[in-house]
């Protein structure tokens, strides 16, 4: 195999079950159980199947992955592999004595996320007090030598705040910190509305990032990564639709992308029905937009489409209705209207209170 | 630019890994991964907080005898610099 599709990241969802409730969370709740979920055996031998694949980074993701009682073993089998181990968690629950365990079994980084650099608000969006144990969680990962990235998913509500979460990381000794716009599918693009910025405001915030990174260096990397729907051309999807990325499900449905299931006609198959290296090489699903042949124009004679690949499939699909067609993010597509128009109106309300919905107990995601 | 007096290191979040279907080896940190020849395989592995820059080039220019000491230390100073951008190293002040 050439080094064109060979996957480096496993992307490890471990479980759908939260303690918290997020509203942009794109988890089914409705899947939130135990019994849906592919047991450890499973899970190791996938973890063995990907590293024999070229796989060389793991990510441990959810949900919230601390609540499968066997995350030590699987923690203990990516190291065995010699995999980079990242945990992504909510930081709850989390204590010192586990998260030191987890260590010495192999966890290499670990990253936090949080909605907001004040408690109240924080507690607020996550539906539940949690801000406090967060920071100990951070205190803990950095207070024991662990890399410790910092993850901010900026919004409308929470972008005017990016000094305050900036000093936070400061004050816990992040080593990365990444303020990540909001990807507009799913639940969010329901809600975009309330959550896409202004220009202004990502114009501000950008300043502010690339201060902070200039100041940090050698110190703290500070990502900033601007909304697609504020930039000329489209984010590459994953680097590469089955390229470098394999997403298993807690269910064990193995996917180029988190959503790709969320695109209807496409076909995926599941890691307890067949090796991940035939699924990786022959599935229907993986092989859909891989290579050129399948580019839509402007795509198709378009030089940067070796950089992007067209961009996003599921936003193309999400906006446009067909996971076929140019990204709608990118300035050269057809239907790059819905992306100025939602722009514009971005604009029309800067400074008006938007309430985003609330997600019930129902999945953003119909399946 | 690079001071030549510093020891840098490599941070807490990087691993460096043999690729056995490539037979180089890879810097991993938190989502991203470098692909490294094997110069650049070299000067990480000097990147301990032991070595000076001015160590690492006297060291390397003894082993690639054949290479001119001023292309090594270029290559040393390029190859830091891409590593401290990302914000791979530490001790660089
Ligand atoms: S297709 Fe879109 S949603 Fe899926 S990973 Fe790519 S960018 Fe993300
Ligand atoms: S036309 Fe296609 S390949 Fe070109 S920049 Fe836009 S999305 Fe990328």
């Amino acid at each position: 195999m050439n080094n064109e599709h060979r996957p480096y990241t496993l992307i490890a969802e471990l479980t759908y079950r939260c303690p918290l409730r997020c509203p942009y969370c794109s988890n089914p709740l409705d899947l939130a159980e135990r019994g849906n979920e592919i047991d450890t055996d499973t899970w190791l031998r996938v973890f063995h199947e990907a590293e024999a694949l070229g796989i060389v980074q793991l990510n441990l993701t959810g949900g919230e992955p601390l609540l499968r009682d066997d995350l030590e073993l699987l923690i203990e089998g990516a190291g065995k592999l010699d995999l980079y181990t990242n945990l992504i968690t909510s930081g709850i629950p989390l204590t010192s004595e586990r998260l030191s365990r987890l260590r010495a079994l192999g966890l290499d980084s670990v990253q936090v996320s949080i909605q907001s650099a004040r408690s109240s608000v924080s507690d607020r969006i996550a539906g539940a007090p949690s801000f406090h144990r967060k920071l100990d969680a951070m205190q803990w990962v950095t207070s024991l030598g662990i890399p410790l990235t910092m993850n901010v998913v900026l919004h409308r509500e929470n972008i005017s705040e990016i000094e305050e979460f900036i000093a936070l990381a400061e004050r816990v000794s992040a080593d990365r910190l990444e303020l990540a716009n909001t990807q507009y599918l799913g639940w969010a693009l329901k809600n975009r509305l309330a959550l896409l910025p202004t220009l202004e405001q990502i114009e501000q915030a950008r300043i502010v990032a690339a201060e902070a990174k200039m100041r940090l260096r050698g110190k703290m990397e500070v990502l900033f990564i601007t909304p697609d729907y504020y930039s000329e051309y489209p984010k590459s999807c994953m680097e590469g639709w089955g390229r470098r990325f394999i997403v298993v499900n807690p269910e064990g449905l193995a996917l180029p992308c988190h959503l790709a299931h969320t695109i209807p006609g496409l076909r995926f198959e599941r890691v307890t029905q067949r090796r991940l290296a035939d699924i990786w090489h022959h599935s229907e699903g993986f092989n859909r937009f891989r290579g050129d042949e399948w580019l839509p124009d402007p795509c198709r004679t378009c030089e940067r489409r070796a950089v992007d690949f067209g961009g996003c499939r599921c936003q193309a699909f999400h906006v446009m209705g067909d996971a076929g067609m140019t990204d709608p993010a990118c300035s050269l597509a057809p239907g790059h209207g819905h992306i100025e128009s939602a722009r514009a109106q971005a604009g029309r309300l800067a400074g008006t209170l938007i309430f985003f919905d609330y997600r019930t107990s129902r999945g953003c995601f119909s399946r | 630019m690079i001071l030549t007096t510093v020891r840098p290191r490599l941070s807490l979040k990087v691993r460096l890994r043999f690729d056995r279907r490539t037979g180089r080896h890879l810097l991993l940190y938190p989502e991203r991964g470098l692909e490294l020849n094997d110069t650049a395989t070299a000067i990480a592995r000097l990147c301990t907080g032991e070595w000076t820059v001015d160590d690492m080039v006297d060291h390397l220019t003894r082993v690639y005898d054949d290479v001119a000491p001023d292309e090594i230390r270029r290559e040393v100073c390029g190859f830091l610099d891409v590593l401290a951008d990302r914000g791979l190293l530490q001790n660089m002040s």
